[in-house]
């Protein structure tokens, strides 16, 4: 495949601290290529560096062969759109956040409505048009966002953690509209994640970034085979321990992650390994309860993170724990921090790598 | 006549069709008008570049604008009135002293820093990755400049009607570089001043009625505005890019 976007040497420093040092990447016509790597390690400003909203301090970006120079610049920044983590809106409706770039490209009006009408059945929202953006639910907020950048269809698409603080069911849609978008319009898609589930099953490449740098580029079978001790070091990427396993007397999996916590699963498995459990797939209790679920661990929430109709837990259980509930289930429970909690999750949730 | 009367007298008068009265109304609104309408040409592009541009002295200059919302239209009429001064002033050559234009120029002194103040409130409170949005859908800098402005609109709104009620309201400045010329630079604030200083307090309080009935409307359709276009109107501003 030929590479759509290639950088070079890229250094990028902010107040004299280097957020990306000396980045090479090439970024192939037509993949999806995921930026796995904890908070801060530099994949927002690598995407913005990408998208042209953002000159490197050093290095080089050719897109499709061209040297992204002061001059060129606006002009190859139309070839590329960004999705921020945050969803960011104008303060008008579904229909006009959607035209705005379409505007921009001096498309016409029955372009424009064709165009929004498509992009909108992909993200199922058909019929949101004159609905005010700002007023949708988080999750609808972020699909709008995401049509609006489909609706431009450009040769490279940009997306910076597109189901992070989503319900199961809207991150569902977006990964489906993504894959859509790539598999039927040969969309370039560069998606930056810490969430190493969607890692391992939406992209065909994976760059690994830690403290700025690219540690790592494979295929998703190679950096989850082969380099999972790569995987290992990254303590801080959600719900990701890595641990030896062994075949316990029942015949299923036994993994010590440390700090006196072993966690069942039901994959088969022996030696180093790193496991991962979805946050979702975390039922929280303030009681011990009886359940199918083989692992089950008490520990105190030490943060919390309101995301609107969502809320991200941290809970010590010895091992540092992220869970997702509804802000409904929040509320009605009366958790704060320091509270003491149960978390259950099934042996068959867990993916080892 | 007591003071009934007068009270009478003077509702009577404003809402008569006295050509005097009419034409001191009319001068007022596109006096006050004229100097808003000036004093937003430059002080939004002004907020701009403070709200949007890191540079050497922001801090300075934003304590300078905030600063001069307050300033006495007293002591900034007597200095326009030395600046327009025909026999002395540097600007006497131009021989605006007591001509409406003077008025138009020192409100629009007066109020810019009001203008200035608010709207860089306004376009700082945007969300700063609008810019970054607007780009990476393909605008210009200007066109992501102007998406700011669009998002600050309500704040630039209100700094334009408060802007417009200051330099309705004041005597000072009036009274120093546009005077009492009767049929010329005749104002509702001078006008009830003048006034009273005739012995007329009829007027005086039929001008003030005016005056106050005026400026309670005018905030009334443009909230009201407003309000629609926040409803229905909006979109119509995103129509053009």
């Amino acid at each position: 495949m030929e590479a759509i976007a290639v950088l070079r040497n890229v250094t990028k420093t902010f107040a004299k601290k280097k957020v990306l040092d000396n980045i090479n990447l090439q970024i192939l016509d037509g993949e999806i290529l995921a930026l796995l790597g904890p908070n801060g390690s530099g994949k927002t400003t690598l995407l913005k560096i990408l998208a042209s909203i953002l000159r490197p301090t050093d290095g080089e970006i050719h897109f499709r062969g061209v040297k992204v120079t002061d001059q060129n610049v606006e002009k190859i920044r139309m070839e590329s759109t960004l999705v921020f983590q945050k969803t960011v809106l104008f303060s008008t409706t579904v229909y006009d956040n959607i035209a705005y770039g379409l505007r921009i490209r001096r498309a016409t009006k029955n372009e424009i409505d064709y165009k929004v009408a498509q992009v909108l059945k992909l993200v199922r929202l058909e019929g949101f048009e004159k609905r005010s953006a700002k007023k949708l639910s988080g999750g609808e907020q972020q699909r709008v966002a995401l049509a609006r950048a489909l609706a431009l269809n450009t040769r490279l698409l940009l997306l910076d953690e597109p189901t992070a603080n989503l319900d199961p069911k809207n991150a569902r849609i977006i990964e489906e509209a993504i894959a859509t978008t790539n598999r039927e319009l040969k969309t370039t898609i560069v998606m930056a994640t810490h969430n190493m589930f969607q890692a391992k099953n939406l992209p065909h490449r994976i760059a690994l970034m830690e403290d700025g740098r690219i540690t790592e580029v494979g295929t998703s079978k190679e950096i989850f085979g082969r380099l999972s001790k790569t995987l290992a070091s990254f303590a801080a990427v959600e719900n990701t321990f890595a641990g030896t396993a062994k075949t316990s007397e029942d015949g299923s999996t036994l993994i010590d992650v440390g700090n006196g916590i072993q966690i069942v699963a039901a994959a088969k498995n022996v030696g180093e390994v790193s496991v991962f459990v979805n946050p979702e797939d975390i039922i929280l209790s303030k009681s011990h309860f009886e359940s199918s679920a083989r692992n089950m661990f008490k520990g105190k929430i030490v943060e919390i993170l309101d995301l609107g109709s969502i809320v991200r837990l941290r809970v010590d259980v010895g091992k540092p724990f992220t869970v997702q509930i509804t802000k409904r289930s929040f509320n009605e429970m009366g958790l704060n921090l320091n509270t003491e909690v149960f978390l259950a999750f099934k042996a068959s949730s867990i993916q080892i790598v | 006549m007591n003071l009934l009367d007068c009270l009478i007298a003077s509702f009577q008068l404003s809402f008569s069709v006295d050509p005097r009265i009419i034409e001191i109304t009319l001068r007022s609104l596109f006096v006050s008008g004229s100097a808003a309408l000036i004093a937003t040409l430059w002080g939004i592009p002004i907020a701009t570049i403070i709200a949007m541009k890191d540079f050497h002295g922001k801090f300075l200059i934003k304590t300078i604008f905030n600063s001069l919302i307050g300033i006495p239209t007293v002591a900034l009429g007597f200095l326009l009135f030395l600046a327009f001064s025909r026999e002395s002033g540097p600007l006497g050559f131009l021989r605006l002293l007591y001509t409406p234009t003077a008025v138009i120029i020192g409100e629009a002194i007066l109020i810019t820093p009001i203008i200035v103040s608010l709207a860089t409130t306004a376009i700082e409170a945007v969300d700063p990755e609008i810019v970054n949005l607007a780009k990476t859908l393909g605008a210009s800098e200007s066109q992501a400049s102007f998406a700011v402005l669009k998002e600050a609109l309500e704040g630039i709104f209100l700094a334009g009607i408060v802007s417009f009620n200051r330099a309705i309201g004041e005597l000072g400045i009036a009274q120093f570089v546009g005077g009492f010329i009767y049929g010329q630079t005749e104002l509702l604030t001078t006008g009830i001043w003048i006034e009273l200083q005739l012995g007329n307090p009829g007027t005086s309080i039929a001008l003030m009625v005016i005056l106050l009935t005026m400026v309670f409307t005018i905030n009334l359709v443009l909230n009201a505005i407003q309000r629609m276009r926040g409803r229905e109107w909006k979109p119509l501003l995103y129509s053009e890019t």
